[in-house]
């Protein structure tokens, strides 16, 4: 006969002013198995622990339930103090009455009633529980980082420096990200490559560190401790390995008509390329869409001026495998796609730029070698309009919801470093609202309107239309003054929203990490586990996880080094034991299961069986691998005879709790 | 056709190709026909029959046939083979143990709508340009052909074969079938002509288990309904189980898998037109996740087990029937 103790918690008001917890008490007191039933105040506190315990060892309680919060809060705190009490700890069960009851029911009577059916229902489901044993898992001592921006720089450097092996997995040919584009920094105004790069050298000088350039994620097996990821190596026609990066081949390559995708389309490039002067690797890649070679098979002279040997136009994409222990997502963000922007002519006036393409105009290694010139006609710009918020705090379907929020601080940087080099040049800035929270942030934009006099204006721009002076035409609303501005600009300059990397989705799935509307990566808890993904053993680092500035990015990327570091000490970590068997007497071996398996748990055997004629029969069966399963239950529902069923929520659990609540 | 089959049989089972042969023999009236198992070529030539009547899916034999000992030589309708390949999909048979020939479908006759037309003590039928010339124990009657064909062969999905190793006869086409035609009428009745259609249907029901015993996607090791712990366990029409559950969770179980074959309602002694239910699963999933039909091949992952990034979400873009 079982011996169940229930413990109905207050949870200070929290449940207690919806949920009539002595009435829940009371009435769960009256349940079969039920041997005593209490309610208290805060039963996560030390003393509503020790009231747990007590009862435990003084009723010989088989069983517990505790009517609580979520089982993601204090399932844990309650299975280990009912280990202490000599319980076994799978042996406790939690009905949620403040999530799923107090906290969205106004009326006490109907919360009340329904707080004693969900007690009812983990009473019933206690009833079947069975002690469970956790096993261990080894961990694997290596770190995959997934990006190679700041983020993903960041991150692998103090992974490494804790001493252990770490691989950056980077799409483009060089690392540096986003940042390597960026001109200057705020709030302080030095040169970004001059605090990026020594870092990036950092990280290809460390031995720890592995960089795998032009190269992504393909596939992603295992679970924490023991992932298997599949890299795949893009070809980029060159052996990275003889490469020396002495640029020859770049000077005499005869397509020089490529795009720049580094300088943000605005010059161009060869077919192939070293990215920029200080690319890690500095190896030269061929881009395959516009090398003559590759596409009509005449050209060569990349292959004739190498000294070394490098490049070879045969070269496949190669996938290499590898275990880790953890895995840190950095795939940051983009500019979003200004297409649906008619209103401001950027598809259709080369001087209306995004704040990341003035970036590159302003920038020495830029296409204008750092003078600022209006890409059009390559004069010099009188009179310079800033756009704040394209796209971001939108409520159509054009833009994001969220604020982009970096952008308010990098415009007044722009608008700043205008002003002290070209003082002649007009400077104004449309904005809904400026944020600027931050060390030194507020500080940094009263400087740009008192000290640099831009013309902060709190509106927006309706209208861009250029015009056939060379001229551009803005009409805008001045909120605070009421009134219509037609202001006559060469340049206009938008602060498009960011979004997260297109590779996110499709990477999130592999990972079977969650994300949120926008595709960015959803952290474990928004307050508390803010760089951990639920998913055990994935980390987020930057802007993957929502919009960062360069300084948040670079702590961010440090504490999810902080969690792997933590992950990847321990020899090993304990296993879920609540995962799934297959009961070989019912399996059919249909493969039903295998196939929604999402962590490729389930494997196949060939069992000699003693069958009810008394024959034996050699069937085919399903096995599962107790280590790589995750307890989902996909399987379980997908097994057509019922075969399988899962350690802690089994089908006959499940079962006896929907019949309590519909009884 | 009867004699090319039983000579094709008789030679594979002399060259050694095969070891026994799945076919059918007449039951205890002329329109009972069931399946076999023959051994040599006297019992082919004695009990081996093939004619209008012969409907049976011998498919799912051979989940026990194809793993007894030598190979098994299989006369499979082109119906049949998606059973089959739906079975291999499911590493239910042992594909190297059957030998398939394919042979033509139906239309097939349905003895219940001969008897209908109060036409009784059937001795044989023959098939007259379209005019069924019926004999019975009181002399010769008459029908048209196709007011007398089963159901299941009314809307014929297919008469290519999916899966032989030898054809008799020419190979067919897929068909474009009407066979979706009932569920969108009763798709367009309101929740209670529905209900109560069903109702009426499922409450002829006496649980005599033809229809899960036929079906070649039942072929569990144990079925639930069987299993004491699976919470649905029912072995006799007691209560209204029937009406509430049985067929309906039998739908369940084989959606995703039904190929369509029609058997659980050709074998239905009551005359429950239960491939409804599952042609209205089938019809979901096709508008659902894209055309899919089950048994079409032994590799392609099916909707219900499959996740794709585009996948809707059923719930949400599912209209639920006039209210």
């Amino acid at each position: 006969m079982k011996r169940i103790g229930v413990f109905v918690c207050h949870c200070g008001t929290n449940i207690a002013a919806t949920v009539d917890v002595k009435a829940v008490a009371e009435a769960l007191g009256h349940e079969p198995g039920v041997v005593i039933s209490q309610d208290y105040q805060y039963m996560c506190s030390e003393s509503g622990q020790n009231l747990v315990k007590n009862a435990i060892k003084e009723h010989k309680l088989t069983g517990v339930v505790v009517c609580s919060c979520s089982p993601r809060m204090h399932e844990n705190t309650f299975r280990k103090a009912a280990a202490s009490a000599g319980l076994n700890p799978y042996l406790v069960e939690i009905a949620n009455i403040r999530e799923q009851c107090s906290w969205i029911h106004k009326d006490i009577a109907s919360a009340t009633e329904k707080a004693i059916i969900l007690g009812k229902a983990a009473v019933a489901k206690v009833h079947l529980n069975s002690p469970l044993t956790a096993g261990e898992s080894p961990v694997v001592k290596r770190a995959l980082v997934i990006g190679g921006g700041i983020a993903g720089i960041q991150t692998a450097l103090d992974i490494a420096e804790a001493g252990f092996d770490v691989d950056i997995v980077e799409k483009n040919p060089t690392i540096g990200g986003k940042m390597a584009q960026i001109d200057k920094t705020f709030p302080t105004l030095d040169c970004a490559a001059c605090i990026l790069t020594p870092k990036m050298v950092e990280a290809s000088q460390n031995e720890r560190i592995t960089i795998h350039s032009f190269s992504e994620v393909a596939d992603v097996k295992g679970f924490v401790g023991n992932f298997t990821v599949k890299i795949k190596k893009k070809a980029r026609f060159v052996d990275e390995t003889k490469c020396t990066g002495c640029g020859l081949c770049t000077e005499k390559c005869p397509m020089k008509k490529v795009p720049n995708e580094f300088n943000m389309g605005l010059d161009n490039r060869t077919a192939i390329y070293i990215p920029f002067a200080q690319a890690v690797p500095k190896v030269a890649t061929i881009d395959p869409n516009y090398c003559m070679m590759l596409q009509k098979g005449k050209c060569g002279i990349c292959s004739s001026v190498c000294s070394v040997g490098a490049i070879d136009y045969k070269q496949e994409d190669k996938i290499i495998e590898q275990q880790y222990g953890a895995i840190v997502v950095a795939t940051g963000f983009n500019p979003i796609n200004l297409d649906k922007y008619d209103e401001f002519a950027y598809n259709q006036c080369p001087d209306v730029v995004t704040s990341l393409e003035l970036e590159r105009l302003m920038n020495a290694a830029g296409p204008n070698g750092g003078t600022l010139l209006r890409p059009s006609d390559k004069t010099h710009p009188h009179k310079i309009v800033f756009v704040q918020c394209v796209g971001s705090r939108c409520d159509d379907s054009k833009g994001k919801p969220y604020c982009s929020k970096i952008c308010c601080m990098y415009t007044a940087k722009h608008a700043m470093l205008i002003r002290e080099k070209y003082p002649d040049t007009e400077v104004y800035v449309f904005y809904i609202d400026v944020r600027t929270p931050g060390k030194n942030f507020d500080e940094f934009y009263r400087r740009a309107v008192e000290q640099y006099n831009v013309h902060y204006i709190k509106g927006m721009v309706g209208k861009v239309t250029p015009r056939s002076d060379g001229k551009i035409d803005v009409q805008a609303s001045d909120l605070l003054a009421n009134e219509q501005l037609h202001i006559d600009a060469d340049m206009v300059v938008l602060a498009a929203a960011i979004e997260p990397d297109k590779t996110a989705r499709p990477l999130a799935t592999m990972l079977t990490t969650q994300m949120d509307t926008n595709d960015f990566f959803t952290e474990a808890h928004p307050k508390l586990r803010p760089v951990e993904s639920a998913t055990a053993g994935i980390f987020l680092s930057g802007a993957c996880q929502g919009p960062k500035d360069i300084p948040e990015t670079v702590a961010q990327a440090s504490a999810a080094a902080a969690k792997a570091i933590g992950l990847l000490v321990k020899n090993s970590i304990t296993c879920n034991p609540c995962v799934a068997h297959s009961d070989e007497l019912m399996c059919n071996g249909c493969s039903s299961c295998e196939k929604v398996c999402p962590y490729g748990a389930i494997t196949y055997v060939d069992k000699e069986f003693r069958m009810p004629d008394r024959t034996t029969a050699i069937r085919r069966v399903a096995s599962v691998n107790p280590a790589v399963c995750q307890g989902c239950g996909a399987c379980t529902v997908a097994c057509p005879s019922g075969a399988m069923d899962l350690n802690g929520f089994s089908n006959s659990q499940i079962m006896s709790e929907v019949d309590a609540i519909c009884k | 056709m009867q004699e090319a089959m039983i000579n094709k049989a008789k030679q594979l089972l002399a060259d050694g190709t095969v070891d026994r042969v799945i076919g059918w023999k007449r039951g205890e009236f002329a329109y009972d026909i069931t399946p076999a198992v023959f051994e040599t070529a006297e019992e082919l030539e004695k009990e081996f029959v093939f004619d209008d009547f012969t409907a049976a899916n011998v498919s799912k034999y051979l989940v026990k046939e194809s793993k007894k000992e030598g190979r098994i030589l299989a006369f499979l309708k082109p119906c049949d083979t998606y059973s089959f390949n739906q079975l291999t999909k499911e590493h239910r048979v042992v594909r190297e143990n059957v030998y398939i020939v394919g042979i033509p479908g139906g239309p097939k006759l349905d003895a219940e709508k001969i008897k209908a037309k109060g036409i009784t003590g059937i001795l044989g039928v023959k098939n007259e340009n379209y005019t069924l010339k019926i004999d019975t124990v009181y002399g010769e009657e008459t029908m048209p052909f196709y007011e007398a064909i089963l159901d299941k062969c009314a809307t014929c999905k297919s008469k290519k074969h999916v899966v032989y190793d030898e054809l008799i006869g020419d190979e067919g086409e897929v068909l474009d079938s009407n066979r979706f035609d009932m569920v969108e009428k009763l798709e367009n009745m309101t929740a209670q002509e529905r209900y109560d259609f069903w109702r009426g249907e499922l409450s002829k029901c006496i649980r005599c288990n033809a229809c899960r015993n036929v079906c070649p996607a039942c072929t569990c090791e144990k079925c639930v309904f069987d299993n004491p712990n699976s919470g649905v366990e029912n072995k006799a029409p007691a209560d209204s189980f029937e009406e509430n559950m049985f067929h309906i969770i039998r739908a369940f179980h084989v959606a995703g898998r039904c190929t369509d074959c029609g058997e659980c309602s050709r074998v239905c002694p009551q005359h429950i037109p239960l491939h409804l239910l599952n042609r209205k699963f089938i019809k979901d999933i096709n508008s659902l996740y894209g055309e899919y039909q089950a048994g079409e091949d032994t590799t392609s992952r099916a909707p219900l087990n499959d996740y794709k990034q585009d996948d809707c979400e059923a719930s949400v873009v599912h209209e639920r029937g006039v209210e």
